[in-house]
């Protein structure tokens, strides 16, 4: 039995119920011309198919989540079973062949000893098909005669209808928070194995990352330090790039709040935020194919021979510019929410109008400007294409932005792509190292949201 | 319009045009501020229509007037402020000291500093009582060391009469003043920088009635120091603080005089309406 067609006999016997609510609705209006409906009959209609498709669907869920252990305990009860080794890799492989070849999608079995479970694969799969079937349809079928036989001229249908539309949004809303959640918890889980393998103190504090996916025997805890891929990450994604965005941000924020007339503010603000909605691996092969051999060029030309082709400098400067509408537009809503007296009462004063915005709109819109730098620092990152593609792989520990250097993300991409199986502590790391960097994010855009509040207060 | 012509003497008003009235004034010398046939547009509309008036150095000058009749529009060009309205747009002279402030060369920036300006709802900047005074002398250039800027500080506040009530928190924040206490500041702010004139744009019609009395005192301390012009929609504040008044109705004077001849002795049926309250 596929979900599909559990999905869509919910829906269809809604479909039924909610036609026949409806009629009903209008029986009751024809009854009797004069009264009037609580509510109209569509209402009567919608809340017969919730109560319809719903229930149905939640046990069609459920179902689908705990019928295949049962249909397991099934095979694994017949004594066909028994051949089967005690655990391990084999016996889910000859499982999953049975059961593919009862379910009709391959045609045979490799191993031998699965063959005699195809049969009472068969068994189970119609037995418990069946089960779920005929109880979704008892489901449906019961919800909807509770729910048809309370429809009255003068039932509440409309609220109820309304609560349940609540619902729904409450659940869309959830749906962001849960996922939140799950993120947490697998990176938890997989962390957790991590720092059971390497010690937190190395990998925190060490300064020399050089893992080995194929590495067999003891863990060499020394090989994790990860120091040198959050100074990567801070030397590209909070220090170079900031030194463009900044500026930059904050000094078109201020063109487009205070000097441009309206008509260019119309086209150039836009013009602006579609930066941040060019794809990250565009700028990541306009950083590894234009700007980092300039760089270099640049860097050889004043006599630095140590320059390479992919260095901090040209991953940092682009992921500036593409970071430089995140500052601008909460640096121009924070100075654009700065109440224009103040600015009168400067510019009355005799300031002129650079004074103005030097010394009193900046300052003013300094926690909505703060705020914005910040969310840029918590994008800038977690960015990870620019810095694969041009800031390189190897962990160098150094101030020199012309020299390659990774970043977290960068390391993160580089150990769940490789060829090391998935228990192996060097594969393992990806999740401690999106752990850091999930806890910095998020406090980054925690602290973000607090000064944002805060300044909205002040201005009511 | 072939109606018998009223009996016209100088308090029936026909309708359509009429020379304002500018009732007697004693000799007030020269004047600080002169306007003359001044007209400002918001695009295309006409705010203010050909006015004409002489605001005297010594004394404090009301302008009254019902809602929208362009009082504030006219104060607010008296030092350029229209300036950072887009679309808005003067025509005329006006006079300070005898120099055209709309001429081609005039430097906005020294014309405020000359012509200071207190606004509706006291604007405080989001910095510590000493900063909000000492803004202006700083960007001015008017001290050389900080015993000077503090001097300043401490004599403008004092001239605002809040020295005494802020003496001991200077570093505290100006928005966390009261409302009476933060216009005050303001006031203190526009003496810092020494103006020639102070416009008040309502001063006090975000304030209670006891703030209100201080600015009015304060008002009345300040007149023959500075050339005051004060905006207001109370009559009763305008009768208490000026010695001249201006009433404008839809973009012109309707009738400036002596404060004591345009309460007490109207000459024109508009301006009696509007004290008698009869509307406005």
């Amino acid at each position: 039995m596929s979900p599909a067609i559990l999905l869509l006999l919910a829906f269809g016997l809604g479909l039924v119920g909610w036609l026949a609510a409806r009629s009903r609705a209008w029986a009751f209006r024809r009854a009797a011309p004069h009264a009037r409906l609580h509510s109209l009959p569509g209402f009567h209609a919608w809340y017969v198919a919730l109560w319809i498709a719903v229930p149905a669907l939640v046990f069609a869920v459920v179902w689908n989540a705990v019928s295949p252990a049962l249909i397991t305990a099934h095979v694994l009860a017949d004594p066909a079973a028994a051949a089967l080794p005690g655990f391990g890799f084999e016996r889910e492989a000859m499982l999953a062949q049975a059961r593919a070849v009862a379910e009709g999608k391959a045609y045979g079995v490799f191993m031998p000893e699965a063959e005699g479970l195809i049969a009472p694969y068969r068994v189970a799969l119609t037995r418990y098909e069946s089960i779920g079937l005929v109880v979704t349809i008892l489901v449906a079928l019961a919800g909807g005669a509770f729910a048809f036989l309370r429809l009255k001229p003068d039932f509440t249908a409309r609220t109820r209808v309304e609560r349940a539309v609540m619902g729904l949004l409450l659940i869309a809303s959830l749906v962001a928070i849960l996922t939140t959640a799950g993120i947490i918890v697998s990176l938890v889980f997989e962390t957790v194995r991590f720092f059971g393998m390497v010690s937190p103190i190395d990998f925190l504090f060490g300064t020399h990352w050089a893992p080995d996916p194929m590495s067999t025997g003891a863990v060499d805890g020394k090989q994790f330090g990860a120091i040198p891929l959050f100074w990567g990450t801070i030397y590209i994604g909070a220090i170079i790039a900031m030194l463009v965005a900044i500026p930059l941000g904050l000094m078109s924020a201020i063109f487009l709040t205070q000097y441009a007339s309206s008509t260019v503010r119309k086209v150039m603000k836009p013009l602006l935020e579609i930066l941040a909605g060019v794809p990250t691996v565009v700028y990541g092969y306009f950083a590894a194919l234009t700007v980092a051999p300039a760089v270099r060029d640049f860097a050889q030309g004043i006599g630095i021979s140590s320059a390479s082709t992919e260095s901090a400098v040209a991953a940092g400067l682009v992921m500036g510019v593409m970071i430089i509408p995140f500052v601008s537009s909460m640096a121009d809503d924070s100075i654009a929410a700065v109440p224009d007296s103040l600015r009168d009462g400067s510019l009355a004063m005799g300031a002129t109008r650079a004074e103005t915005i030097r010394k009193v709109l900046v300052p003013a819109a300094l926690p909505g400007i703060v705020a914005g730098i910040m969310l840029a620092v918590s994008r800038a990152i977690g960015e990870t294409m620019i810095v694969v593609m041009a800031a390189g792989a190897s962990a160098n520990l150094t101030a020199n932005p012309f020299q390659s250097m990774t970043t977290v993300t960068f390391q993160i991409v580089a150990m769940l792509t490789g060829e090391g199986s998935f228990d192996h502590p060097a594969t393992l790391s990806a999740f401690a190292l999106g752990m850091v960097l999930f806890l910095v994010t998020l406090a980054l855009n925690f602290i973000a949201l607090r000064v944002v509040k805060r300044y909205r207060e002040a201005y009511e | 319009m072939n109606a018998p012509l009223p009996l016209t003497d100088a308090t029936t008003e026909p309708t359509g045009e009429i020379a304002p009235i500018v009732n007697a004034l004693p000799d007030d010398g020269p004047a600080k501020i002169s306007a003359r046939n001044v007209s400002v547009f918001y695009g295309a509309k006409r705010a203010i229509d050909d006015v004409s008036i002489d605001v005297p150095n010594d004394y404090v000058t009301a302008f009254i007037g019902p809602s929208g009749c362009g009082k504030s529009t006219f104060l607010r060009s008296l030092n350029r402020m229209n300036d950072t309205i887009a679309h808005a747009r003067v025509e005329g002279e006006i006079l300070l000291d005898g120099q055209d402030i709309y001429r081609s060369g005039m430097d906005v920036v020294q014309l405020r500093a000359r012509v200071g300006m207190v606004f509706q709802k006291p604007n405080p900047f989001p910095k510590s009582i000493y900063e909000n005074i000492a803004y202006g002398p700083r960007i001015h250039g008017l001290t050389t060391s900080k015993s000077e800027l503090d001097g300043i500080v401490e004599t403008s506040l004092q001239r605002a009469g809040l020295w005494e009530e802020v003496k001991d928190r200077l570093a505290d924040s100006g928005t966390a003043l009261s409302g009476g206490q933060q216009q005050r500041l303001c006031i203190a702010r526009a003496i810092a920088v020494d103006p020639e004139v102070i416009l008040m744009d309502e001063p006090c019609s975000a304030l209670d009635p006891i703030a209100t009395a201080r600015i009015e005192e304060l008002i009345d301390e300040l007149r023959g120091r500075y050339a005051i012009v004060i905006v207001t929609h109370s009559m009763q504040q305008a009768a208490r603080v000026s010695q001249r008044t201006a009433f404008f109705h839809m973009g012109k004077i309707v009738e400036y005089g002596t404060t004591s001849d345009i309460f007490t002795n109207p000459r024109q049926e508009r301006t009696k309406d509007y004290i008698t309250g009869r509307y406005g």
